[in-house]
């Protein structure tokens, strides 16, 4: 059974491993626009969904201040936030 | 003489080369430590630095540098013979295809995984990175435009190829889907992608597909060119699990299995079939046809890929470096990974040259200069499959023609992504944001301007092949001369590099030189080929000022402590 399960993740490793970096370099850019439609009424958009969207704010925090370094700002936008 | 004596010959060259010249290159010239950190593990951010087991580590090498081109290459250089090709390809894969991948590899393990290109700013200086974007510019246009030209004969000469070539598009977005969508496992998937490729290949080899001569005015070959560049457009634009990626998946599982037929074939048809194949191409050909160019120097370029070629250096220190998990994988991976692609130049030089029955037959195929390539395998190859293994002739050259398409249209497509990447660098540099379509439209006009520049049929083409040659060997230069670089710093024997270097720069240049003025005859004449080999020249000793320079630095300056390498591992991690 180790052995079949070993055959079965070098298979599914030979499919991925190529485009691993490429995937997640997609995952990140899909999560950054995500990031900017969360907190585009925090950054003076006007949003009519931001009442509900305002929900998502928690779970971006974490990823926040490496977002906004790659968004080119090297402190946060925020005052609300000061992570850095 | 039987094709199966030339093939245990060059398995066992190679075998020599694996067991003995590796080995040495590994303790005396490398010195592999497998106490050395890998950036795998240094640098580990599941990402692009991941430790891979050696084996898969070993696949995925050798199926990205594994296209058509080791297959292109041999199958026109027999023209000379066959025993030129025969050395060169088991000769350079040993000597200098194996030590150059192997020696990249290493150098960019040493180097935090840094690819050739940030090795060049490194150790050549600035200008050399810069160098280093042209000539990778110019290698990825041709790549487009001769691989597009070389599907487009293919399709032409083979229609039964048609169906599964178009069909494994389908096949592979099924397969995409199901792995990424449905959650589907992969083992099973595989089984059915790859029954489904095959069952494709055996309705394709019933249908064929024939273009009208004139389809709105255009001939089947500029259709075939307008609709793989299409293709080839929205495949560079697709996310890359949709359609690449599956692609590429299943062809490399394809590579081991067409291998597998070629090898087993000449194998097979040695010990038990009732017809027999023999060498039937010249050992050496003195009546090649008129405009033959001389052998010296062109073997050297029209063999780029199955000998040596710079495309594998890049491979070698911009993925595999990454991942390799220890640094004596090294030697697995870079060496053994060049071997592969030897073995399958060394199937093509064997199908070629022994799938014809007479002498005649094969001086009908080889009856002008680039008139044997690809489709001289795919004859050759069928041949000797349907008299090794009893598979229908028809149905072998299906196979075969199926194969180098999806190996050429892989490395089509893969070429017009990254160029498309290098127009947007080249727009940043200018302050101009280019975004993705624009880039690919770019790249689509720039790439059809190439492969119609001697007519709508795309006949410049297989021109092109010995410049893309030229262009290879010389970035193959470029990373032998930072590998002789990193070598004189570190006070060790630095000649299994500048002897490959030396022949590599010299036969490129010669060559370079060689086209320029077929390029420039009147009666045959392209400019735009003739400029692209001007700037290839200027390359060419633009890469020899440079290496020059950089290994006199080197001679002169204090040798590298012993410990260097270990000691910038302690700074980093100060850092």
């Amino acid at each position: 059974m180790g052995r079949w399960a070993d055959f079965r993740n070098g298979v599914y490793e030979y499919y991925a491993g190529p485009y691993r970096s490429a995937l997640a370099r997609e995952k990140r850019t899909e999560d950054d626009y995500f990031t900017l439609v969360v907190l585009g009424e925090a950054l003076g958009v006007p949003d009519p969904a931001a009442y509900y969207s305002a929900e998502f704010l928690p779970t971006l925090y974490p990823e926040f201040h490496a977002w906004h370094r790659r968004m080119g700002m090297p402190q946060s936008p925020l005052d609300s936030v000061s992570c850095c | 003489m039987s094709p199966v004596i030339l093939m245990f010959i060059g398995l066992a060259i190679f075998a020599l080369g694996y067991f003995v010249y590796s080995k040495y290159l590994a303790r005396r010239v490398y010195q592999l430590d497998e106490k050395f950190v890998t950036p795998s593990h240094e640098l580990r951010d599941g990402v692009d630095y991941v430790p891979t087991n050696k084996f898969i580590l070993w696949g995925h090498h050798f199926t990205s540098v594994a296209g058509a081109a080791p297959i292109v290459g041999p199958a026109i250089a027999v023209i000379w013979g066959w025993l030129p090709a025969f050395l060169w390809v088991t000769i350079g894969t040993v000597f200098f295809a194996g030590m150059h991948d192997f020696g990249a590899l290493w150098a960019s393990v040493r180097n935090k995984g840094r690819s050739i290109g940030a090795l060049s700013g490194r150790y050549i200086g600035k200008r050399g990175a810069n160098l280093f974007l042209v000539v990778i510019f110019l290698l990825l246009l041709m790549v487009i435009a001769a691989f597009a030209v070389v599907i487009k004969d293919l399709l032409i000469s083979t229609p039964t190829a048609v169906i599964p070539t178009w069909g494994a598009i389908v096949v592979a977005l099924l397969v995409g889907v199901a792995v990424y969508r449905m959650r589907w496992p992969l083992i099973p998937v595989t089984i059915v992608g790859v029954v489904a490729l095959y069952s494709l290949i055996v309705l394709g080899d019933s249908v064929p597909v024939v273009l009208p001569e004139s389809f709105l005015g255009m001939s089947p070959a500029t259709v075939w060119i307008l609709a793989l560049f299409i293709y080839g457009a929205i495949a560079s634009l697709l996310p890359v699990w949709v359609l690449l990626q599956p692609r590429d998946y299943i062809n490399g599982v394809q590579l081991f299995v067409g291998l597998a037929l070629l090898y087993g074939a000449v194998l097979v048809g040695a010990l038990f079939a009732e017809t027999e194949h023999n060498v039937v191409a010249p050992m050496i050909n003195d009546a090649v046809p008129a405009g033959t160019p001389s052998l010296v120097p062109l073997l050297f370029v029209t063999i780029a890929c199955g000998a040596i070629s710079g495309f594998h250096g890049m491979v070698s220190s911009g993925t595999s470096s990454k991942q390799l998990d220890r640094e004596t994988d090294a030697r697995f991976v870079g060496y053994f990974g060049a071997v592969g692609e030897g073995l399958l130049s060394l199937g093509t030089i064997l199908a070629v040259i022994a799938g014809f029955r007479t002498v005649a037959e094969w001086e009908a195929v080889y009856s002008e200069f680039g008139a044997g390539g690809v489709n001289a395998f795919v004859q050759g190859g069928g041949m000797l499959m349907e008299d090794g293994i009893g598979l229908p002739a028809s149905l072998s050259a299906t196979v075969l023609a199926t194969m180098a398409v999806l190996f050429a249209a892989t490395t089509m497509d893969t070429g017009m992504r990254l160029l498309r990447f290098v127009v947007q660098e080249i727009g940043e540099a200018a302050r101009v944001r280019i975004t993705k379509v624009p880039a690919t439209l770019v790249v689509v006009v720039v790439g059809l301007g190439l492969t119609f520049s001697q007519g709508l049929g795309g006949e410049g083409g297989l021109r092109i092949w010995p410049l893309f040659g030229t262009t290879n060997q010389l970035l193959a230069s470029l990373t032998l001369s930072i590998i002789a670089v990193i070598l004189i710093r570190k006070r060790r024997s630095p000649w299994p590099a500048l002897v490959p270097l030396v022949f590599v720069f010299v036969m490129s240049f010669w060559a370079a030189i060689d086209q320029l003025s077929g390029f420039a005859d009147p009666e045959n004449a392209d400019w735009l080929l003739f400029g692209l080999d001007v700037v290839i020249i200027v390359a060419s000793i633009w890469v020899a000022v440079e290496a020059i320079i950089a290994m006199r630095r080197a001679v002169n300056d204090p040798p590298e402590a012993l410990d260097a390498d270990a000691r910038l591992e302690a700074v980093r991690e100060e850092v």
